[in-house]
């Protein structure tokens, strides 16, 4: 299949080639078999077979050099005469099957799909898979460009694959327009490659981010993958065949929308660690405990209904169609009405929850409500990225977007491995603890979500460290905080976590001392990130933060400077 | 029947069988090797060649490079032809004519063999 195009052409240009090989050979022997004259204007031999070829090759290539090697006799001119449109048909239809063919989808596609490939198989570095390049799919793409890691990208949607060439894209991105449910696009696009870090099923279609998972699944199984699943009868599917993690946008927002209620400190760090590195720190959320009422009771309004109520949230609620909703108070309507709403209680109510599927309901909710009730609080949820504008403008307290969420814990998930088990250590702390972490997180990058990073200090990520450390130097954590342009000031990195074999440390002091194998988990800046890269990676720039002298490393000169080389070591004990 | 297997089976055999035409005789002798029998195997040969394009099995490109090495065969000999007749103008000694007949016998041996894999083709056919 590799060389299919090439294959394409040849069965293509069959019937052209044949055809101007039959014209060529009639042209030919008819040429060979008319009399000729000569130049005193007798009978003649005709032309002999070599040279009836050389006048029909010129004559039917429209190149013409005249009547070779003598002038023609009437006899011969009227055979050329019939030669000459003979094969100008000929050629014509060659050409004309060969543009033809060129322009054909089929043939392109085929010239596409080699190309994609022929890319993907010299793919270096590690790289993950998108499949699916909507809102979610392209927050995600922008994001992981911005943080240096390459992938590849699969969308249903021709137009889509166009719009990521326009993109402001750092790298050349492989995108492929094909579907991702089939099997062999999937290892076509570098499933199966070495460098696959990770798959992630994030298309709008249930059913086919189902199939990937279970197609990754099968054909690799050693590499993680990520799905998207909005009804929990799909999730309970991927999770019977052990997909790593599947995100379903509204269990989350339902369960973060609980926990801002019952834990605001908590909730608002997991918002902060879980945000786009370097986008505009989110603005606190404090929604109050009562009465709250929830517009739209279908699979998010469920969800919520079953997070809200053990936090202490009495839930009304409104929808046009109720059935199985006994047990919560229930009004019948769409609550765009301010008629619905008063016999919901808006009057006594602390907070609503315009949840419907449809974003214009939505905010018609959200506007009357706030009409009604300015101090209420006001929870939106926005369906589609392209209503961002309008979500904007009114500016709700809380407005759950489901592809932002998804790709918020893609990102984390993909790039902070450690930040799972933060997490988790999280559960046991208090609020006061939770509120000075998050004084502390915000000025770290001046009004930005700190970017969450873990190195681990071996040989391929940090040599100069493992270096260091292997040879017994002792080096505290507070030691390498420093900056690598001028070690007198602190770098702005806080560590969160360090993973130490199977213990981990929460939030380690400064003078902490650190082991080779250690892997730490960091927020900081991104330029911050890079800097201490760097000194962990090179010797000489750790040198310079740990003892402060400037060496080159080199042999000849470390020989030089042999006495001032013991003095530096003074200074550093 | 299969008009295309029709067509198919017809050139290639054609394209044997001329060569043979031409091949057959006494190898020095001019008179017992028509150029225009030279002429009409190569231009059957192109065209056996040319119907052979785009099989992507191993029979096809085995089928292909025979048909190959007998127009590389064949063009050689026209190429020995023309320079005999009408560059050097030694015309058709005995020993042009059977360097230009054995090329030829050459090209007969591929055009044999494929016409034996197109036997074999046939045979193995279960439809």
């Amino acid at each position: 299949m590799v060389n299919s195009a090439f294959f394409l052409v040849l069965r293509r240009m069959r019937a052209p080639i044949i055809v101007l090989i039959v014209i060529y050979g009639i042209s030919v022997i008819g040429l060979t078999l008319v009399p000729g004259v000569d130049a005193e204007g007798r009978p003649a031999p005709p032309l002999s077979i070599f040279h009836a070829f050389y006048f029909i090759s010129y004559t039917a290539t429209t190149i013409g050099f005249g009547e070779i090697p003598t002038a023609f006799s009437d006899a011969q001119r009227l055979w050329v005469t019939f030669c000459i449109y003979l094969t100008v048909v000929g050629w014509s239809y060659s050409v004309l099957t060969l543009i033809a063919l060129l322009q054909d989808k089929g043939f392109q596609n085929t010239l596409t799909v080699n190309r994609f490939r022929r890319r993907i198989r010299r793919l270096k570095e590690p790289f993950y898979l998108i499949c699916g390049c909507g809102e979610t799919g392209n927050l995600i793409c922008r994001t992981l460009d911005r943080l240096g890691h390459a992938f590849v990208v699969l969308e249903k949607d021709d137009m889509r694959v166009q719009e990521l060439d326009l993109q402001d894209f750092k790298t050349d991105i492989p995108a492929l327009a094909a579907d991702a449910r089939q099997p062999n696009i999937l290892k076509l696009s570098g499933l199966q490659h070495a460098k696959c870090r990770a798959v992630l099923a994030v298309t709008n279609d249930e059913e086919a981010n189902l199939a990937i998972a279970i197609a990754v699944r099968l054909l690799n199984p050693g590499i993680p993958v990520i799905a998207r699943a909005r009804t929990p009868s799909v999730a309970a599917n991927m999770a019977s065949f052990g997909t790593d993690h599947i995100i379903n946008p509204f269990a989350r927002f339902a369960e973060y929308l609980g926990l801002a209620v019952a834990s605001p400190e908590r909730f608002r760090l997991i918002e902060m660690l879980t945000g786009l590195p370097e986008t505009p720190l989110p603005e606190p959320h404090r929604p109050p405990a009562g009465r709250w009422i929830l517009c739209g009771y279908g699979r998010f309004g469920h969800l919520l209904a079953t997070h809200l109520q053990p936090a202490g949230i009495d839930l009304t609620i409104i929808d046009p169609g109720c059935a199985d909703c006994a047990s919560p108070p229930t009004i019948r309507g769409h609550g765009t009405e301010a008629v619905t709403l008063q016999q919901a209680g808006i009057d006594r109510a602390a907070g609503i929850i315009a949840g419907s599927d449809d974003d214009v309901n939505n905010l018609s909710i959200a506007v009357t409500a706030s009409e009604l009730k300015p101090s209420l609080f006001v929870v939106t949820r926005q369906n589609h990225s392209v209503n961002n504008p309008l979500f904007a403008a009114y500016n709700a307290d809380f407005t759950m977007i489901p592809g932002r969420i998804v790709a918020q814990e893609c990102i984390a998930i993909l790039t902070t491995p450690l930040l799972a088990a933060f997490l988790d250590l999280l559960r046991e702390r208090d609020e006061t603890w939770s509120g000075a972490l998050v004084v502390r997180l915000q000025t770290l990058c001046d009004g930005r979500t700190p970017a969450l990073w873990g190195i681990k200090l071996n040989i391929a990520d940090a040599q100069g460290a493992y270096r260091a450390l292997m040879q017994g130097q002792r080096i505290a954590l507070g030691d390498i905080l420093r900056d690598g342009t001028d070690r007198s000031q602190a770098l702005p990195a806080a560590t969160l976590l360090i993973r130490r074999d199977k213990e981990l440390i929460l939030l380690p002091p400064d003078d902490f001392l650190l082991a080779a194998g250690d892997e730490l988990l960091l927020a900081s800046s991104l330029a911050a990130r890079r800097n201490l890269e760097l000194t962990l990676h090179n010797p000489n720039e750790l040198d310079y933060i740990l003892t402060g002298s400037e060496v080159s490393g080199s042999w000849l000169w470390a020989r030089f400077r042999q006495p001032g080389k013991s003095a530096g070591r003074v200074i550093e004990n | 029947m299969n008009l295309e297997k029709v067509i198919f089976g017809f050139f290639i055999v054609l394209a044997a069988t001329l060569n043979f035409g031409f091949f057959i005789g006494d190898i020095e002798r001019p008179e017992l090797h028509h150029v225009y029998e030279l002429a009409a195997a190569l231009i059957v040969s192109l065209i056996a060649t040319v119907l052979k394009f785009g099989d992507r099995t191993q029979i096809g490109a085995i089928h292909l490079s025979t048909s190959l090495v007998a127009d590389l065969q064949l063009i050689a000999a026209a190429i020995t032809w023309a320079v005999a007749v009408h560059i050097t103008g030694v015309g058709m000694t005995p020993e042009v004519t059977s360097s230009v007949v054995s090329l030829s016998g050459g090209a007969l041996f591929a055009n044999v063999v494929s016409v034996i894999i197109l036997i074999v083709e046939t045979v193995m056919l279960r439809r």
